[in-house]
């Protein structure tokens, strides 16, 4: 298949109505509004239903009674719309619906401003709801990683019956790149949602009894047994999702460990380095919970310093700190606000701490 | 494009390459000519990859940038356009670009400066790209065209061809892309004045018969090119 240019908003967009998505709810904010305006015109076409809704909170909602009912269900946002969305992801957390959430990320906290983000990581890792939920979050790096990921993460939303989001920050979603988009699949029948769906609010016509899905548990006991299954799947998921990459980690003094665009910039800024005589390599996790602790034990002995490099005041840096586990010391460079750091300033900023910790 | 009118504005479908287009023109005419120089970044669509990122860069070159009211570091959704647009239109000695955003949505911006666009005084440029999904065939380019110009009342006098794969291009994409917009002017019957191409590729992709443009790919800034 050829690749085609397309923005990051688009392509996005795009890749969820060939997984399969047969359901988006959108409200507009930047920098994802291409993704609500694509939606509204392609999936329609594509068989599916596109609706505007009011708020993000009430997208979230629709999008878990969608979900519920077996639909494959999306939504998209940027940063101060999750923030909104924070209490429908802890219920479909609870209530085990699958759905596919999109966080073109920006500056906070508030409103914030509109250019790249990545201070949302403890939003996402963690959950602004309330109780005792995870999320997988992959953050991808590239418009076609992003396409995978997203395509990629219907399935797992339906195999953890969980929400998954996608981390993507503001320039991946406004930037433009060749994509090689994938195969269409066909949009879920009524009766595979009943067969792969057995739990789904499909009515009663077919079957004994009814499908309930709910939130609401009352006995303390009943409750922990339900946490505690829903802590079972998260091991697996644990297990099972932890994603990086990873680049000229065998003699280099330093790691970087950066995701998104930021782990671009610090592509660039190794090759600075190396040009000064200083090795450098980059640990870039693409899954962002589960944490990919595994690809720090590839860090060779030469190394004598880890710098967590972020478009934010330092989040990821505490999962940095406990993947290494004190065995080299941890750094921070950092820009946020909207501000996206040069490779040159990341290079000069490295050295400085390479030269603190020697 | 040089000894042509001295209003230049750029229209184009979504992501067809206009902005590239419009800066390269703006440091290329930097190079080529002693006239004062200005670009008007008229986009009111796109929050980012706008040529008033290139200000600095603009300015040093000689080339006078006009954006929002807040000289170009107004990061917030509200689209504004200075007033201040309209002194390089008005200057009988200043050669101007405008910008403008993407579709015939970002064109109808050129509404309210109709006035400075009197036929023979400009050129309306169309940057027709045949890589981009919602313009990959002549009749949906030539769509695109009818409906800048319905928005604008003005008429597109050339056509600027802009196929590219940003890193992967090779000379190929670049003649597909002329004979794209070659048959788009045949649609049309508005003229193809050039092919945009890296400046890199440029060596291979010349004598064929059309006039090529080198782009310099100031819009992308080098680390985008990068991955792990």
């Amino acid at each position: 298949m050829s690749k085609v240019l397309m923005k990051g908003n688009e392509a996005f967009a795009e890749a969820a109505i060939r997984a399969g998505c047969n359901c988006y709810f959108g409200y507009p904010i930047t920098p994802q509004n291409e993704i609500p305006e694509y939606m509204s015109h392609e999936l329609p076409k594509a068989g599916g239903s596109f609706v505007q809704a009011e708020s993000e909170l009430a997208a979230v909602n629709m999008a878990y009674g969608a979900a519920a009912a077996g639909g494959r269900a999306f939504i998209s946002t940027s940063s101060p719309g999750l923030a909104l969305m924070q209490e429908g992801l802890g219920f479909i957390c609870s209530t085990e619906v699958p759905l596919v959430v999109l966080n073109v990320s920006r500056g906070g906290p508030g409103v914030g401003g509109i250019q790249p983000g990545q201070a949302d990581y403890l939003q996402v890792t963690r959950g602004g709801y309330n109780g005792d939920a995870k999320t997988p979050v992959f953050a991808p790096a590239g418009i076609q990683e992003c396409v995978e990921l997203i395509y990629e993460a219907f399935d797992i939303a339906d195999k953890y019956r969980n929400p998954v989001i996608i981390f993507a920050d503001g320039m991946m979603g406004q930037m433009m790149e060749p994509v090689e988009l994938p195969e269409k699949k066909p949009l879920i029948s009524a009766e595979q949602i009943r067969t792969q769906k057995p739990w789904a609010i499909t009515g009663t016509d077919h079957h004994d009894g009814r499908n309930v899905v709910y939130s609401l548990r009352l006995q303390p006991d009943v409750l922990e047994a339900h946490v505690e299954h829903m802590f079972e799947k998260y091991a697996k998921a644990e297990r099972e999702l932890a994603r990086y990459k990873t680049s000229n980690l065998d003699d280099a003094e330093i790691v970087f460990v950066a995701f998104g665009t930021m782990s671009r910039l610090c592509a660039e800024a190794v090759e600075l380095l190396e040009a000064q005589g200083i090795k450098a390599g980059v640990i870039r996790p693409i899954s962002l919970w589960p944490f990919p602790d595994a690809a720090f034990d590839e860090i060779g002995d030469k190394t004598k310093l880890v710098i967590s490099t972020e478009l934010s005041m330092g989040q990821m840096v505490f999962d940095v700190k406990a993947a290494v586990n004190g065995r080299w010391p941890v750094g921070l460079i950092n820009r946020t606000g909207g501000v996206v750091p040069s490779s040159v300033e990341i290079a000069e900023r490295a050295k400085k701490l390479l030269e603190e910790v020697k | 494009m040089i000894s042509g009118p001295r209003k230049i504005a750029v229209t184009g479908h979504f992501g067809s390459g206009k902005t590239e287009f419009s800066v390269s023109l703006a440091f290329a005419m930097s190079r080529l000519c002693s006239d004062r120089l200005a670009i008007c970044d008229l986009d009111i669509e796109n929050p980012y990859f706008r040529s008033r990122e290139k200000q600095a860069a603009l300015e040093n070159a000689g080339v006078r940038v006009y954006s929002d009211p807040f000289n170009g570091r107004n990061g917030s959704e509200l689209q504004t356009i200075s007033a201040a647009v309209r002194a390089p239109l008005e200057d009988a000695g200043c050669r101007v670009i405008c910008d403008c955003g993407g579709d015939s949505v970002g064109a109808r911006v050129l509404n309210q400066f109709r006035k400075y666009f009197t036929p023979g005084d400009h050129r309306l440029l169309c940057v027709v790209n045949c890589g981009r999904p919602g313009t990959d065939t002549p009749e949906k380019a030539a769509a695109h065209i009818r409906a800048i110009e319905d928005a604008t009342g003005l008429s597109v006098t050339g056509l600027i061809s802009n196929n590219h794969l940003i890193r992967y291009t090779e000379p190929e994409h670049i003649f597909e892309g002329w004979e794209f917009t070659k048959e788009v002017e045949a649609i049309t019957g508005i003229p193809a004045l050039a092919a945009c191409c890296m400046e890199t590729l440029v060596h291979s992709v010349e004598g064929r018969g059309f006039d090529v443009f080198p782009i310099g790919m100031h819009m992308r800034d080098t680390y985008l090119d990068r991955e792990v």
